[in-house]
């Protein structure tokens, strides 16, 4: 696998997501309250816009979640998959941390 | 087989009569033509005063209003029906028109009658039964002047209660001893004048009007009565009583009740086949009824026979009442004045509370047969139900309920009549609250047509579901069990500082996209903290995230304050250079402020470091919060002003800005009545009079438009602001999420004036902590953008891509529009990428 370096953990606070350029795919990371750490296309399907990583992050019965900031769709961090609209579901990308940096396997 | 009904009049009952009928007839046997003389289509007239101050007609229209999408019914507004032909089955209309009949139904109503007064006819002489009648009244009324209105009824009353919430200072002028004669006997009679009296109207009974006086300016300027009393005034509204409105009789060679009206027998016919008359207009076996729910009886009758349902006959009607004033209560119904043989009275008067109750019981006390209360009508809903039937309880124990047992709508029999308006028992609004389909009182409305007519008996829905154990819920999300409101007493009463704590101890889960902003806005309001600092970040909206308003294509728009709209040349070129350098769209926007759109990301710290030196400032275009206070030209510049509108808005703007609310907050100050800056439109609104300012609160344009309702009137600078400050914060403090300002003051019993009590006389004491709120907010109040352009943590965020901080997004694209950028078109992704696996964290992170 090829894994490239996007930030460090730092610059990834707890419950927060941003956006990183792998490949010239848009990708937005995100960290969760546990401290895990996910991956997902950036570009929201419903709107066309790169905005999935400026979304609210939290949880819907106990399954990782963002919102949609566009029109506020949820979907799970785990698999990508829109929990209000079930046939919509993100891209999601390999993700590690190591050494205190966060890096994601681009292909 | 199409044939066609025509009806004449789109009242009420009318309007009730065609939807029956579309109701009944899938099959569509029947074609409809509706002529209705009035420019709108029908509306709840019952609820007509609400239009003087806090509803506007849209509000006002009746359900059922798709009629003008049905394909079968063709509905004129504005045409009138000018003949009636019956032997060649023809109506012909004012426009000219002959239209062909195969059935007829007249639901022309009534029209005010107005007593042969010498002077009656004059300019400022009004009556009250239309919206365009009430227009005009609005039209015609000052602040601070005299109003009179001759009849001292129920209409007479809530027409009098209309003029002083305009401002005025009302007469009613009553010929009987006593007000509401026909539905109050003397004790209650005495008791209600009091009421009345106390809400600033001044009541003169047993006198009439003698004459009208004509001013030099040819309209009306002064009434004498027969008591020898003269009121100067330009304004007198007439509701001394209606007359059924049977012109058509004529022409139609139809007859005539006694007392007018057109005769019908108790199947609604007329004497000419195919002809039925309903509601006001017609004299049931002689008898005309004023009413809706009688006539809404008698629409549901006739749509049954002209179905082919049978010949279901008007049952007689409940001729109980109330009157819809806030703070005087008083209700009459069944047999109010004792007149049936042998009738017994038990009477309750507390002359300290000011409250009168009379029960009316049949020879030997035991059927219930009518009852008058005044001062205090709770128990109106569970008594009228009862008229006719055994007594569940002695008559104290459904007088006062609360004393002990008895009452309560649990004493009702199953078949009882809760709302009487649209004819729905006890056991139907029981059936669907217990089959599910009704969970709350808007699903009892939606279900049976409950409360959705005079709304007395909303109330009894209430005592229903609660007897029926549904809990209300209104939990904020699945994250917090508590509302807004309560969510916010929680903080303000704990001290609690994050969101981590908050939830850990009052919620559960991690929270989501609808309780992290609004606690990120209870937390701005109860804390002078940066809303970027740390963990404060991670709950706001992108918009506070970034501190401006993401657009359809991920860019932002930059808005800065321009207070009031007030602006100067210089300003305006720094906003034109700014918006060149950067490319930016630019346009004026309805807030009067100049709105720049395009903007990247990784562009507002730039766009926002020349704007801040330049001397602007945050204008809060992207939060829940106070947005712009608009403002006309007053007395700066314009002929008409009367006051300095420009200096007041600005100061107010500047007073408040940076304030977090459940929802963004609008405001506007007008400088004379002629209203330029439409501040009747917005959360609150000014408007100069010439003794200083009229506060108008609770307005909004968008998906549910609304007018505001005066709060208070003729105030001067200090107390203005005084009043706003407390009105905000309460709203800040008590509202739910992302309620408005129109919904959180009805969601109180008595709206507007519950939020009067409390921001203007301060029933519930907390004036003073308002205002050192308010006063810490100001105090502690800094640019937003200001202090993120000294923050290099915070700066730091404003990057494109994390690790490529400058490249510009490739899905963001422009073309070009009238010399401007605006967003390229978008080609959505396929929704399900196939080629990707799914992937657990766990897997990665360990
Ligand atoms: C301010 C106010 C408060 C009220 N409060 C209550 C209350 O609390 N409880 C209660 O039960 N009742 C109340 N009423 C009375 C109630 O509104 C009437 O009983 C009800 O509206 C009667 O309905 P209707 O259809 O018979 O007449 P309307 O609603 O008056 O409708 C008749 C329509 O026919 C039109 N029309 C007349 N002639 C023609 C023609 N030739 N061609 C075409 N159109 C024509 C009229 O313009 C009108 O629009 C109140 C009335 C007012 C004015
Ligand atoms: S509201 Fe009055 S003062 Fe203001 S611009 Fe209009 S006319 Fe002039
Ligand atoms: S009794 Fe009038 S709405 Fe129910």
């Amino acid at each position: 696998m090829n894994w490239q370096r996007i930030c460090s953990e730092s610059d990834l606070p707890t419950e927060f997501g941003v956006a990183a350029l792998v490949d010239g795919h848009t990708v937005a990371v995100f960290r969760t309250a546990t401290d895990e750490v996910y991956a997902l296309g950036n570009v929201d399907p419903f709107s066309g816009a790169g905005v999935i990583s400026r979304g609210i992050v939290g949880d819907r019965e106990g399954e990782p979640t963002v919102s949609s900031p566009m029109h506020k769709q949820a979907f799970s961090l785990r698999s990508g998959q829109c929990l209000d609209e079930p046939e919509t579901r993100l891209p999601t990308y390999p993700v590690r941390r190591r050494a205190e940096t966060i890096e994601i396997a681009a292909s | 087989m199409n044939r066609t009904l025509v009806v004449i009049g789109h009242g009420m009952v009318g309007h009730r009569l065609v939807e029956e009928v579309r109701e009944r007839d899938p099959e569509q046997h029947w074609r409809i033509v509706v002529l209705g003389e009035e420019p709108s289509p029908a509306y709840d007239r019952v609820g007509l005063s609400a239009y003087m101050t806090e509803a506007t007609a849209e509000e006002l229209m009746l359900t059922g209003q798709e009629v003008h999408r049905d394909e079968r019914v063709r509905l004129r507004t504005g045409v009138g029906a000018e003949r009636v032909d019956p032997r060649t089955s023809t109506v012909l209309t004012t426009a000219g028109e002959s239209i062909h009949y195969d059935a007829l139904v007249l639901a022309t109503g009534s029209r005010p009658f107005v007593p042969p007064v010498e002077g009656a006819e004059l300019p400022g002489c009004h009556v009250y039964r239309t919206l365009d009648d009430l227009d005009g009244i609005r039209a015609a009324s000052e602040a601070g002047a005299e109003g009179v209105v001759v009849g001292g009824g129920l209409l007479g009353l809530e027409a009098a209660d209309a003029l002083r919430k305009l401002g005025m200072r009302p007469h009613v002028v009553e010929f009987a001893p006593r007000l509401m004669p026909v539905q109050v006997d003397e004790g209650g009679g005495a008791v209600l004048g009091r009421l009345v009296g106390e809400l600033g109207i001044e009541v003169h009974t047993g006198a009439a009007v003698d004459s009208v006086r004509e001013g030099t300016h040819g309209g009306v300027s002064a009434v004498s009565l027969t008591d020898g009393t003269v009121i100067d005034t330009d304004l007198l509204v007439f509701s001394a009583g209606i007359r059924p409105r049977d012109d058509l009789a004529e022409s139609a060679g139809l007859e005539r009740g006694q007392r007018g009206g057109f005769l019908v027998d108790n199947s609604c016919r007329t004497g000419s086949a195919g002809v039925w008359a309903i509601g006001e207009c017609a004299a049931v076996e002689g008898r005309c009824h004023g009413l809706v729910a009688p006539g809404y009886q008698m629409a549901s009758a006739v749509a049954d026979q002209l179905t082919g349902r049978g010949d279901t006959e008007f049952g007689g009607a409940d001729e109980a009442t109330k009157l819809k004033l806030v703070g005087v209560d008083v209700a009459g119904f069944g047999d109010a004045h004792g007149r049936s043989d042998g009738a017994l009275e038990v009477t309750y008067a507390n002359n300290a509370a000011g409250t009168y109750a009379k029960l009316v019981l049949d020879d030997d006390a035991s059927t219930l047969l009518g009852g008058v209360l005044v001062g205090d009508a709770e128990t109106y809903g569970t008594l009228r139900p009862l008229v006719g039937k055994p007594l569940p309880a002695a008559p104290e124990q459904l007088l006062f309920p609360d004393a002990g047992g008895g009452g309560g709508t649990g004493a009702l029999p199953e078949d009882a009549t809760v709302c009487s308006c649209h004819n729905v028992s006890k056991a139907d609004i029981a059936g669907v609250i217990s089959s599910g389909q009704a969970e709350d009182v808007a699903g009892i409305k939606s279900c049976t047509k409950a409360g959705t007519g005079c709304g007395s008996c909303v109330p009894m829905l209430k005592s229903l579901l609660d007897e029926a154990g549904v809990v209300t819920s209104n939990a904020l999300c699945e994250h917090f069990p508590q509302s807004r409101s309560e969510l916010f007493e929680i903080v303000r009463a704990t001290g609690v500082k994050s969101f981590s704590e908050l939830i850990s101890r009052y919620g559960t889960g991690r929270g989501c996209d609808i309780c992290k902003p609004a606690v990120a806005s209870i937390l701005a309001g109860l804390s002078d903290a940066h809303i970027l600092d740390e963990e404060q970040a991670t709950l706001q909206d992108t918009n506070d995230r970034f501190l401006a308003n993401m657009q359809r294509n991920g860019t932002y728009s930059v808005v800065p304050r321009v207070p009031a709209g007030e602006i100067t040349p210089d300003k305006l070129i720094t906003l034109g250079q700014v918006a060149t350098e950067f490319g930016l769209y630019t346009k004026i926007t309805g807030g009067q402020r100049v709105d720049m759109f395009g903007a990247r990301v990784e562009q507002l710290p730039e766009i926002w470091r020349r704007l801040v030196d330049a001397g602007f400032e945050s204008g809060h275009a992207y939060g829940k919060a106070l947005r712009t206070v608009k403002s006309c030209v007053g007395t700066d510049w314009c002929r008409y002003g009367v006051q300095d509108s420009v200096s007041m808005a600005i100061r107010l703007e500047l007073r408040y800005r940076g304030l977090r609310a459940p929802h963004k907050i609008k405001a506007g100050v007008s400088g004379c009545a002629r209203e330029c800056a439409e501040a009747r439109s917005k959360d609150f609104g000014v408007i100069a009079t010439e003794k200083g300012w009229n506060l108008y609160v609770g307005g909004n344009g968008g998906f549910d438009p609304r007018h505001s309702g005066l709060l208070a009137s003729d105030l001067d600078d200090e107390r203005l602001v005084v009043l706003l400050d407390r009105f905000l914060m309460f709203y800040v403090r008590t509202a739910e999420r992302l309620q408005r300002t129109a919904g959180w003051i009805e969601s109180f019993d008595n709206g507007v004036e519950h939020v009067r009590a409390v921001v203007v006389d301060d029933v519930l004491g907390i004036a003073s902590d308002l205002e050192d709120a308010m006063a810490r907010h100001i105090s502690d109040y800094t640019d937003e953008w200001a202090a993120v352009l000294e923050d290099r943590e915070k700066l730091s965020r404003f990057v494109s891509f994390v690790n490529a901080p400058e490249a510009p997004d490739p899905t963001i694209e422009f073309t070009e529009e009238r010399g401007q950028i605006r967003p390229a078109p978008i080609d959505l992704p396929t929704p399900v990428v196939e080629r990707d696996r799914e992937f657990s964290s766990e897997e990665v992170s360990a």
